[in-house]
């Protein structure tokens, strides 16, 4: 039953993606991913019960254990990352069910094949087990990634995309030097017995830094992170939601997952505080550069940028407060990130183009984006009470706690920029008209509800997050990596 | 033993040698073929890896991840070749804009 599940997880969006062009109408296509989405959150339940009912899951692929087999792990990160994987699949399969028929620009069965193998890939990533497993996934996402924003064509488009197939190709070579590397001292893959067997030195830290710098080029951490503003801007909005959400995060993931894990202890204090001081250089930096940017989605990108600096916080604390408080602040992202590139996909669907000055239409039919926008900027900039205000709580928190003052004055002041470049969007939008904006082509037509609901309800969700942390911080807590501490 | 080091330093020299010309190079087919380069060094020494004999013979994981590897190396580098050859088609040129220069262009599904 469990391995049914998790078969599902794997091969469902897979499958999908291959025959979905099988059906017989445009309809039937439109609506089968949206099917699958919601007939995997059966799956997602079952595996949440037993992780939540019997501690962290090892699946070993064939009935082979680590070292010779294969291994799946679901532990409280893995499940909280999967769920989140999946209601963003929800949300981005209703929006493009209604947003694929009206936008002519890219072809939609590229579009559906291409996401349905990134979700595919994005579950195989979070379930991942050993090293090199990793590395396959890896590649796979990159693949479909990078081909979402080709989807867009035109000359920006591809050279975006090329720009980050580039940092992609790279960044996964240096993190397979690192595997070879491990598996050169040690002989072995498997996370779960690297991390209970002894092993360290110089030979490590190496390994450390390769896979490090590696992931960090997929996830775009300052200062790898100059392919990811325009790919992202340039994407179709529900790819971008999909890939700011969930793709440039599950690097972020694997290089806490390392860390923590089979690296934990291998590393000086010295280094996680320079990790530390590259993730709030990125929270300035990314921040700086979304204030500075004349288009909507543009501002998003570089608050990606921003915002994954975050998750580089724990590696000085390593607390069990700052472990809730990232892992909190990952979901909350996700959730408010998605909302708002679908709620930019709205309004280039109803302005056709995303400059902010032409968001001062103050016309109705813009209201509902806006508002979108508004609320995840709420958790964006971590106002209570939203899902962003509980993680970074938690956060500055477990630094106070630890005496490492400075990092929670960098969450602060991370929190206050973030406010500042969504504001900034906000005043745009309800400024007095630009006199550009007159010159703009009227406003389309009604915003179909497929398309207007997914974004206001992860929004709404982001924000709910925040009420919801007694429930879910000891979910989160299942199966901690030995490197969190008490 | 002195084999296996000798091997492994020229693994290393090749990597830092095709990743110089990932960065140093501005023609995305140079660029790729760096991207190659540290690929075929990464191989390298996995396969070195797998000769250090043990009781029962050579180590057969880091052969099957060359193998692995070497399977997606070349799907990668199809994939990057169409699409520097889609990327020619369209500017003219198969390079890429300085990251600052690219201005503020089309962005979104407009």
């Amino acid at each position: 039953m469990l391995m049914a599940a998790v078969t599902a997880l794997l091969f469902g969006p897979l499958l999908t993606g291959l025959v979905v062009y099988l059906l017989p109408s445009r309809r039937l296509r439109d609506i089968g991913p949206v099917v699958l989405a919601i007939g995997l959150l059966g799956p997602l339940w079952h595996l949440g019960t037993e992780v939540v009912g019997a501690g962290p899951l090892v699946l070993a692929l064939g009935g082979h254990f680590a070292p010779l087999g294969i291994e799946l792990h679901v532990d409280g990160l893995a499940l909280a990352m999967l769920w989140l994987t999946g209601i963003v699949a929800l949300a981005v399969n209703v929006y493009v069910s209604a947003s694929l028929p009206v936008d002519a620009h890219f072809p939609a069965t590229g579009f559906r094949a291409l996401w349905l193998i990134l979700w595919s890939g994005l579950n195989a990533l979070f379930m991942a087990a050993d090293l090199f497993n990793i590395y396959v996934m890896l590649e796979l996402t990159a693949l479909a990634a990078v081909s979402l924003v080709v989807v867009s064509r035109g000359p920006e488009a591809v050279s975006a995309a090329t720009r980050y197939f580039l940092f992609a190709l790279a960044g996964s070579l240096f993190y397979l030097l690192g595997v070879a590397l491990v598996y050169g001292q040690t002989g072995l893959l498997s996370l779960r017995v690297l991390e209970t067997s002894s092993w360290g030195g110089p030979v490590s830290l190496l390994a450390l830094g390769l896979m490090t710098g590696g992931l960090a080029m997929k996830a775009a951490l300052f200062p790898v992170h100059a392919w990811l503003p325009r790919a992202h801007a340039v994407a179709p909005s529900a790819a971008s939601a999909a890939l700011s959400a969930l793709v440039a995060m599950a690097g972020a993931y694997l290089i806490i997952r390392l860390w923590l894990g089979p690296f934990a202890g291998h590393w000086p204090q010295a280094l996680a505080q320079g990790m530390a001081a590259l993730g709030t250089a990125g929270i300035v930096y990314g921040s700086i550069q979304a204030l500075r940017q004349s288009r909507l989605k543009l501002v998003i990108a570089y608050s990606t940028v921003a915002q994954l600096g975050y998750l580089l916080l724990i590696f000085p604390i390593a607390s069990l407060l700052a472990w809730q408080g990232v892992v909190y602040h990952a979901l909350s992202h996700g959730l408010a990130k998605a909302a708002f590139f679908l709620a930019a996909g709205n309004i280039i669907h109803l302005l056709g183009n995303d400059r902010l000055t032409s968001l001062s239409r103050r016309d109705h039919r813009l209201a509902g984006s806006v508002m979108v926008m508004a609320l995840s900027g709420i958790s964006l900039s971590g106002l209570p009470p939203s899902g962003g205000f509980l993680g970074k709580w938690w956060l500055i928190n477990a630094a106070l706690e630890s005496g490492q003052w400075w990092w929670a004055l960098a969450a602060a002041a991370g929190g206050l920029l973030a406010a500042a470049y969504v504001f900034r969007v906000l005043r745009h939008a309800l400024a007095e008209p630009h006199p550009d904006a007159a010159r703009d082509a009227p406003i389309a037509d009604n915003l179909p509800r497929r398309m207007f609901w997914p974004p206001m309800l992860l929004a709404l969700g982001a924000v709910a997050l925040g009420f919801a942390g007694q429930l879910l911080s000891p979910v989160i807590r299942i199966g901690l990596p030995t490197g969190v501490g008490g | 033993m002195s084999g296996i080091l000798a091997f492994s330093l020229t693994a290393g020299l090749l990597f830092a040698l095709g990743l110089y010309g990932m960065l140093t190079r501005t023609g995305l087919i140079h660029r790729l073929l760096g991207a190659n380069i540290m690929a075929a060094a990464v191989f390298l020494f996995l396969v070195v890896l797998s000769t250090r004999a043990t009781e029962a013979g050579a180590d057969p994981v880091p052969e099957v991840m060359v193998l692995t590897g070497i399977v997606i190396s070349i799907s990668l580098t199809a994939f990057g070749l169409v699409l520097i050859r889609y990327l020619r088609a369209m500017t003219g040129q198969a390079t890429l804009p300085r990251s600052g220069r690219e201005g503020d262009g089309h962005s979104g599904d407009d």
